[in-house]
């Protein structure tokens, strides 16, 4: 089967990185100047809820990564196409970079909020797994010298750990946590502010536009190593 | 399509499946584990020993809270609007315990009804509104206390 590749696509968006850079930059600016000095506090919480605004887009972008990684590695298996490799190793450290951002402001805002740093709940330890799912992933391509045996390996990885998303996402659902449930669902009203809303999107158009601007990066660099590669062998 | 293309897909298909029912399976059978705390009407349904350290979690009962000055025990109830349990704690609360708010304490449990507490975690629910705007739904009386 023919598909067509989207080199051209990204081709002409790595033409734009400098403007990506900005643009990060300028929503960040943005994002971060609505969520800490131009929205209110908690009724309950008080400024410590401000975490959130840097929590939760991390969170969603954590998970997101994931899903294209692992749907990159089952495009890998099924088309055998390389390119399918590098979109998976490219966003794999910025996925793992953002269940960081997600487990350490979660810690900071959990102990004033719960009275704990850490708990053994469903949703942190899903996620705490998610973090391990990136470092091996990342590990693999590292360790293995054979690199038709790591894209193997990685691939089985990836798509093996795809099980543990829908488990992130629903278990606040499923099971008693401490952790509470989503914020904001598709399917009702958010029970959030509207002032509160605003600085929440900003942020997470910003940290999108550092995804988006770190992977064509990745990605340059990745095809990079693949032709030294190539050139090597 | 080409043969191994399609051959491939099947393969994913069906690992997919097998993926899905072992993950099923697996917490299904691990929910005791899983979960984080009984509400007071699970932990009614579960054995319970008394040398484990356990978690209930669920809503702090209206005008149950007390703290005792000479003993400095904290005591309140925990409710899920079916069945009660009762807590005594001593040690320090966290800032955001409130009546009619989420609450999970860790401890030795008495009976199957109370429970002494080694530590009290506040559960924070989803709702996220300024000071202004409660004020305003409580002033209206749109605001309902959980």
């Amino acid at each position: 089967m023919y598909i067509k590749l989207p080199n051209g696509i990204i081709d002409s968006l790595r033409r734009r990185l400098p403007i990506f850079n900005i643009a990060t930059l300028i929503a960040f600016i943005l994002g971060l100047y609505y969520a800490i000095l131009n929205s209110p506090p908690d009724y309950l919480q008080g400024d410590s809820m401000r975490i959130m605004y840097v929590h939760v887009p991390a969170a969603w972008l954590a998970l997101s990564s994931y899903s294209f990684l692992a749907l990159s590695c089952i495009a890998w298996f099924i088309f055998r196409n390389p390119i399918f490799n590098l979109f998976a190793k490219s966003i794999a450290p910025i996925g793992a970079l953002f269940t960081l951002i997600a487990l350490v402001t979660g810690s900071i805002w959990g102990k004033p909020t719960w009275g704990t740093w850490w708990a053994w709940d469903a949703r942190l330890t899903s996620m705490l797994i998610l973090f391990f799912l990136y470092v091996a992933y990342i590990m693999t391509w590292q360790t293995i010298a054979n690199k038709d045996l790591a894209a193997k390996i990685s691939a089985a990885l990836g798509i093996i750990g795809f099980i543990n998303i829908p488990i992130i996402k629903f278990s606040v659902d499923w099971w008693n946590t401490l952790h509470q449930p989503a914020t904001i669902s598709k399917l009702s009203a958010p029970s959030i502010h509207i002032s509160m809303l605003t600085p929440l999107m900003l942020m997470t158009f910003a940290y999108i536009l550092f995804l988006v601007t770190v992977f064509l990066m990745r990605y340059k660099i990745e095809t990079l190593d693949q032709k030294i590669l190539r050139v090597s062998k | 399509m080409s043969n191994k293309v399609k051959k491939r897909l099947i393969i994913i298909l069906l690992s997919a499946l097998v993926l899905i029912i072992a993950t099923l399976l697996i917490t299904m059978n691990l929910r005791d584990n899983i979960i984080y705390f009984y509400s007071p009407t699970e932990l009614q349904l579960t054995n319970i020993d008394k040398k484990n350290i356990i978690r209930v979690g669920g809503l702090v009962k209206e005008d149950s809270y007390k703290y005792d000055d000479k003993t400095k025990i904290y005591s309140f109830i925990i409710t899920d609007r079916s069945n009660e349990v009762d807590v005594s704690f001593v040690g320090i609360m966290p800032n955001l315990f409130a009546e009619n708010k989420g609450v999970v304490v860790e401890g030795l449990a008495i009976d199957k009804a109370s429970i002494t507490a080694i530590k009290v975690l506040a559960k924070h629910d989803e709702n996220y509104m300024p000071p202004e705007v409660i004020e305003a739904l409580k002033k209206e009386g749109q605001w309902q206390e959980e």
